[in-house]
């Protein structure tokens, strides 16, 4: 009996003992690789949109104010140093979501815009170009989606005792996240269907 | 007495705030449960929980995915659901994919190929390994080409067919590693003792060091672990190492939580393909790619 009960105080004062140092490297790491992710995939659709756009242009009677928002959506949102450390920077940081917010929605009304464009939908580089957004910004979500998770971790770690200790001692602070804003308008709005049968599943 | 008939209400009061807060928290769990779409458990390559497909369709296309993982060592599995609501189906289709983890671990060459029939959309989610081959557009022009005209027409069977032959040619053109027999990954894997000499020597060392003292024990422990492991295992590195590991735990008299944690831990991930009966994803991972449409 006792025998067991050393056992678990050892394993208690392993658990406290370990002052969670290194479980908060391996979780800054963890958040950096996820946002680098997500740079790294914003960085793709930046590079796609030039593309996009000079096969928009092809179609004379393009809405030119939905290509010219793109345009000036993808200046402001590529103007912006995306560094590693801007996570550690909550202004910086929601500059930079607010600019690449925008170039979404400048780049889904362009989509929304073709549609009604029938030259367009029958291009193939243009459909090809469309299904490379399309899953860029399915990464992107994926990406984002892995961050949060990641910084939810760490930021956990850092609130909750003793580990908060450690994180006043060698300056951890909690990292900015994606706020609930930009979170709904990724969402897609939920379907009210009242004729789906509910019992079948 | 005023008392009782007053404390009757406050009592009835009580009670039926408990039940109120019983049942919203009941239906709360309800609501939680039907919240998404649950992932099947893999146990086939070819999962179709709608009975659309005939069982020709399956046994043929369970036969050419089986020899393809052979041949390329790429797992492609099918999943055909009824619908992804209230998740899109990209949404879906990736959590499917982080669970199954198809392709193997590092290569991460798995590709799925989700449909949700009464949403009428299909989706082909990419493993990080075969998006050079299978890329966003090309997965599209399979699904534009291949799958869509024939689902449209109500050929369930033969589009996924020409879906899934189309996705192995083109992956057949993507240099990857070449498979790995499966011999090399048999049971006797010396790494899987740890957590059985692990857990030993914590129960046996607990004894044994009440018995003989603290570095007694641990001469005993490491011993008779060591000889066990030897015994069991047959390969003397691994039983010293044992033995080591043994006489170390009882000695410090460290708990089994922390360390098991960490050497199960490094097995887990490291599943491998099926091998007659079921099927396993080999932990391939994934990151969004692929594309989606819809007929």
């Amino acid at each position: 009996m006792r025998s067991i009960l050393q056992v678990l105080f050892a394993f208690v004062l392993l658990q406290l003992g370990g002052c969670g140092y290194n479980e908060f490297q391996k979780l800054d790491e963890q958040t950096k690789s996820a946002w680098s992710e997500v740079l790294n995939q914003y960085q793709r659709r930046a590079d796609l949109i030039p593309n996009i756009v000079a096969t928009v242009k092809g179609e004379t009677t393009f809405e030119q104010d939905t290509l010219t928002k793109v345009v000036e959506a993808r200046a402001k949102a590529t103007s912006i140093q995306a560094t590693p450390e801007l996570i550690n920077n909550p202004e910086a940081f929601q500059k930079f979501q607010a600019a690449q917010g925008e170039l979404s929605g400048a780049l889904s009304r362009l989509l929304v815009v073709s549609e009604n464009y029938p030259q367009l939908k029958a291009n193939q580089a243009f459909q090809d170009l469309r299904a490379q957004l399309e899953g860029t910004e399915n990464r992107i979500t994926v990406a984002r989606g892995r961050y949060v998770k990641a910084v939810q971790d760490y930021n956990v770690l850092a609130r909750s005792f003793p580990t908060n200790l450690t994180a006043k001692a060698f300056g951890y602070d909690v990292k900015a996240n994606f706020t609930v804003t930009d979170e709904k308008a990724l969402s897609t709005p939920p379907k009210v269907d009242f004729t789906a049968p509910a019992a079948s599943r | 007495m005023g008392g009782s008939p007053s404390r009757r209400p406050a009592t009835r009061g009580w009670l039926a705030h408990l039940l109120l807060w019983l049942a919203l928290f009941g239906m709360s769990l309800i609501a939680a449960a039907q919240d998404v779409l649950p992932v099947p458990a893999l146990s086939a390559r070819i999962t179709d929980q709608t009975q659309t497909l005939s069982q020709d369709t399956l046994v043929q296309l369970d036969t050419k995915l089986r020899a393809f993982e052979a041949r390329k060592g790429v797992q492609l599995a099918v999943l055909m659901v009824r619908s992804t609501a209230p998740e899109p189906i990209e949404q879906y289709a990736l959590r499917v994919a982080e669970q199954w983890k198809l392709g193997r671990q590092r290569v991460d060459d798995g590709a799925l190929l989700l449909v949700a029939k009464e949403d009428r959309a299909v989706r082909i989610e990419v493993g990080y390994g075969v998006e050079g081959a299978l890329s966003d557009v090309i997965a599209r022009r399979i699904i534009d080409a291949q799958i869509k005209p024939r689902f449209r027409s109500g050929d369930f069977d033969g589009g996924i067919t020409a879906g899934v032959e189309q996705m192995m040619r083109v992956i057949d053109g993507e240099e990857l590693p070449a498979p790995r027999g499966r011999s090399r990954e048999s049971s006797n894997d010396p790494g899987q003792i740890w957590p059985v000499v692990i857990v030993m020597a914590a129960a046996l060392g607990g004894v044994l060091r009440r018995l003989f003292g603290r570095v007694g024990g641990a001469v005993i422990a490491g011993g008779v672990l060591g000889g066990l492991t030897w015994f069991v295992a047959g390969a003397v590195t691994t039983a010293a190492l044992a033995g080591l590991a043994a006489f170390g735990v009882t000695l410090l008299g460290l708990g089994m939580g922390g360390l098991m944690g960490g050497m199960s831990g490094r097995h887990r991930g490291s599943g491998w393909s099926g091998g007659d009966g079921g099927f396993r994803g080999g932990g391939g991972g994934f990151g969004g790619g692929g594309a989606s449409g819809r007929w």
